[in-house]
């Protein structure tokens, strides 16, 4: 008999690492003496900061209600940019010595600002002029010029010099993290995945919170263990999640474990999950061109991903293939409330599901979940594609 | 103070440029010609070089028209909702995607016809987080319309580098070919170059209008100004627009040494921020006939079609002087490169608009500055639930600019969804506002 997936040591890791992120990271100055920064969003070129012994980790809201945003951000902003502000406005990321934003949305744009402004601790702060045409053939190169700076900004603000020793030991933490992750995503691949997307996105979350070198030692143990692991729970319907920052737990614990029919989320479309890391960095010779390709050619974020002569979205050409490998039946587009990128693809995302005989749900998420509503709008949703086998 | 009140010579003018521009769009294929649709801050000298039969159609100014006809804009709206599109989206997109998917056309009067007038293709530019999805899912709407964005967002103008301007002019030369390639038309650049020289021109004479109005009493009002500064939106590289503005120049110049006021009763002078409700535009005309209240513009009507020199070197302060023209640089442009450079670096540095995106940092000074240089009493700022770009940094703005001891009223609404608004409620905080600061009623005085 195989160990229970449920009580695998490493899935607690990672959940712990999830809840417990502010004093891991306050627990790792403390050991390594070094800076942390809180980055915005997974444009960020984290292998610059690992290199120069900075620790980055992400900025992330807690998913509690709050009312402290509403003097500096919009009503009409989504839930994200408020639940971040309000967590460095409540003194959650008091120890972050800095804060950066690879230029993406405007919503996390405002959040980002306001962050940098109003919590007292934030000595050092950049804003990187990331490209958002990144289907375009000179976003690489603009982006490359971009980099320089980030890394002489870094540099000038840590005191250190960052060579390409440094720069190749960070890419290769880094693509460590990649691939290992990748290697636990192919598992989904089989008739019964042994984890679920709770697993998932405590691991990928997780990854975003805590040294790469920590994380790659737990990943590493973890695949050993998965080769003989007991599935013990039912897959029912294979899911995709379409989203951009799907952290909030009760939902997913309510799909996957709280609902009469069975159904398990094999990929995580969404920068809580597979875009954040699916693309590995290319060694090159210019080191900060590696970089830039890496983040330039990822599996984009709506907020990138429009024509540029041709009428292509890379990102919906992922998912046709993931639709493919995946096995996937059902897809379940959260919608952060307001946010225009996601909107602006939903109506031909769910043509492109329609064409592939995907069933799919959109949901809004909100700061909070509407756990009960959801409940009712899921289970009505798997039902309807159980019924179609009981008409065949 | 009673002053003297005269109406604009022009005004006739403009809106006869208006009136023409949507019909030439409408009816460009019967003359042979081109059609291309994009937003108004597309680099619109540019498809100018496929020959003097190119007629664009510019999302915002289209939107917003669409907003004005309001019973229109409904059916456009609820149209586009059936079809699962958000309702808290971009409204003049909406209105534009929603007239495609009613295959009905708007005319700057009114008038409704159809079908949709299809463009032969898309150029557009991508700053905030909708122009380029804009356009990528109108032309899905379309049947698969060819589509460009150009990205720029590079920053800043004052943190411009070669690198920074390089990125775009490669998209502009990309573009060029891309435009012979779909049209099968040769790319003129004699075309372009006079193109790029009109656009820097009709927008420093903007800018040059727009400074007039800082005397007392103002020339202009903003609700006039609206009908004027548009041209600048929907064809500005046009000589014959540039023309126009210079025809306004003198005209506001004449107005400002003969004292004559865009108000009989000028008692109160405000600045608005945002594009405005389009559908409800009386709100101006209430301030003004109710109060003596005259607005003055906004970083919306003065930033979107002027060309200013903006964030000093420094990044430390804005400067509201009219960006030169390639003659007062003393640039001469003779080829294609020169004048693409030309055009992307006078629209990243000097386009007021594009500059406060990057940081509410710059969107403060901008704003605090232009209620110093035009004496302005207060601002009245619209939270404008239909546009996320203009929207960001306002609740900052508002803080900053209160912190300065600058009276300011907000107000919700949406400049493209009339369905988003409370008339009711606006009118009682403006009066609220104007009470609170004892300001009186003209009729009670």
């Amino acid at each position: 008999m195989g160990k229970k997936v449920e009580e695998l040591p490493q899935l607690k890791q990672f959940q712990e690492w999830f809840d417990k992120r502010h004093e891991y990271a306050k627990e790792w100055k403390k050991k390594n003496g070094g800076k942390v920064v809180g980055y915005y969003c997974t444009y960020c070129p984290e292998e610059i900061l690992y290199a120069a012994g900075v620790l980055p980790v992400r900025i992330l809201g807690s998913h509690e209600p709050e009312s402290i945003t509403r003097p500096y951000l919009h009503d009409m902003y989504c839930p994200f940019c408020h639940d971040t502000l309000a967590q460095g406005l409540q003194g959650r990321y008091d120890y972050l010595d800095g804060a950066t934003l690879a230029q993406s949305c405007l919503h996390m744009r405002q959040s980002y600002f306001s962050f940098v402004d109003r919590v007292p601790n934030i000595e050092w702060s950049y804003y990187l002029h990331f490209p958002h045409g990144v289907n375009n053939p000179h976003a690489a190169e603009y982006l490359r010029g971009e980099l320089e700076k980030f890394k002489a900004a870094v540099e000038e603000w840590t005191g250190t010099t960052i060579t390409n020793k440094e720069l190749d030991e960070a890419i290769e933490v880094y693509n460590k993290n990649r691939q290992l992750m990748k290697q636990v995503f192919e598992l989904r691949k089989s008739e019964n995945p042994p984890i679920t997307g709770l697993h998932a996105m405590h691991m990928v979350v997780s990854s975003q919170m805590v040294d790469k070198r920590d994380h790659n030692e737990v990943l590493e143990s973890l695949l050993e263990d998965l080769k003989d692991v007991e599935v013990e729970r039912e897959t029912g319907t294979r899911l995709i999640l379409i989203g951009s920052e799907d952290d909030d737990r009760s939902f997913l614990e309510l799909v996957e474990y709280g609902i009469n029919y069975p159904a398990t989320f094999v990929y995580e479309e969404c920068c809580t999950g597979a875009r954040y890391f699916w693309d590995e960095v290319k060694p090159k010779e210019d080191r900060l061109m590696a970089l830039a390709e890496r983040y330039v050619y990822r599996i984009p974020c709506p907020a990138k991903d429009w024509a540029a002569g041709k009428l292509i979205r890379r990102r919906f050409q992922h998912i046709e293939r993931v639709i493919k490998d995946y096995n996937v039946q059902g897809a379940i587009i959260t919608q952060m409330k307001f946010c225009d990128p996601h909107e602006l693809d939903i109506p031909s995302l769910r043509d492109l599901f329609d064409k592939h005989d995907v069933k799919h749900l959109t949901l809004e998420l909100d700061i909070t979940q509407p756990v009960g509503q959801f409940r009712t709008r899921v289970e009505a949703f798997l039902e309807a594609m159980g019924e179609e086998d009981l008409f065949f | 103070m009673e002053v003297k009140v005269r109406p604009l010579e022009c005004w006739n003018d403009f809106k006869k440029y208006r009136e023409e521009y949507y019909k030439n769009y409408l009816e460009a294929k019967e003359k042979g010609g081109i059609r291309w649709a994009g937003s108004a801050w597309a680099f619109d000298a540019i498809p100018k070089g496929l020959g003097e039969d190119v007629y664009p159609l510019t999302g915002e100014p289209y939107g917003a028209t669409c907003a004005f006809y309001h019973d229109f804009s409904r059916q456009c709206l609820e149209t586009i909702e059936r079809r699962g599109v958000a309702r808290d989206l971009c409204g003049y997109m909406r209105n534009y995607w929603g007239s495609i998917a009613q295959n009905k056309y708007l005319l700057a009067d009114g008038t409704i016809v159809e079908p949709f007038p299809k463009p032969d293709f898309n150029f557009t530019i991508h700053i905030c987080c909708t122009h380029a999805k804009w356009y990528h899912y109108a032309a899905e709407l379309e049947g698969g319309v060819p589509t460009f964005a150009v990205d720029i967002s590079v920053g800043p103008g004052y943190l411009l580098d070669d690198k920074k301007i390089n990125y775009v002019v490669k998209q502009l030369n990309d573009a060029i070919a891309w435009m012979e390639k779909i049209t099968g038309r040769e790319y003129d650049d004699e075309l372009l170059i006079k193109a790029v020289y009109a656009e820097a021109d009709s927008m420093s004479t903007w800018a040059k209008i727009c400074k007039l109005n800082q005397a007392k009493p103002a020339p202009l009002e903003e609700k006039s100004m609206f009908s004027l500064y548009v041209l600048n939106l929907i064809n500005r590289s046009d000589p014959e627009v540039a023309k126009l503005y210079h025809k306004l120049h003198d005209e506001v110049e004449s107005r400002v040494k003969r004292g004559i006021g865009a108000l009989t009763f000028e008692q109160f002078r405000f600045l608005t921020d945002n594009p405005p409700p389009w559908a409800f535009l009386k709100v101006y005309r209430y301030l003004e006939k109710e109060y003596g209240a005259v607005s003055l513009g906004a970083i919306y009507t003065f930033g979107l079609a002027g060309g200013w020199l903006g964030m000093d070197e420094k990044g430390e302060k804005w400067i509201w002087e009219p960006a030169p023209t390639p003659e007062e640089a003393g640039v001469e442009i003779t080829n294609r490169e020169e004048a693409l450079r030309w055009t992307a670096e006078y629209n990243l540095r000097y386009r007021a608009s594009w500059q406060h995106e990057y940081s509410h940092w710059i969107r403060k000074l901008e704003t605090y500055q232009m209620i110093k240089d035009w004496n302005a009493d207060a601002i009245i700022m619209h939270i404008n639930r239909g546009c996320e770009l203009w929207n960001m940094s306002t609740l900052e703005v508002r803080d900053y600019l209160v912190k300065q001891g600058v009276p300011v009223a907000t107000y919700e609404g949406n400049m493209a969804d009339p369905r988003d608004f409370d008339e009711a409620r606006t009118f009682n905080v403006i009066d609220s506002f104007m009470q609170s600061m004892g300001i009186e009623k003209l009729s009670g005085k």
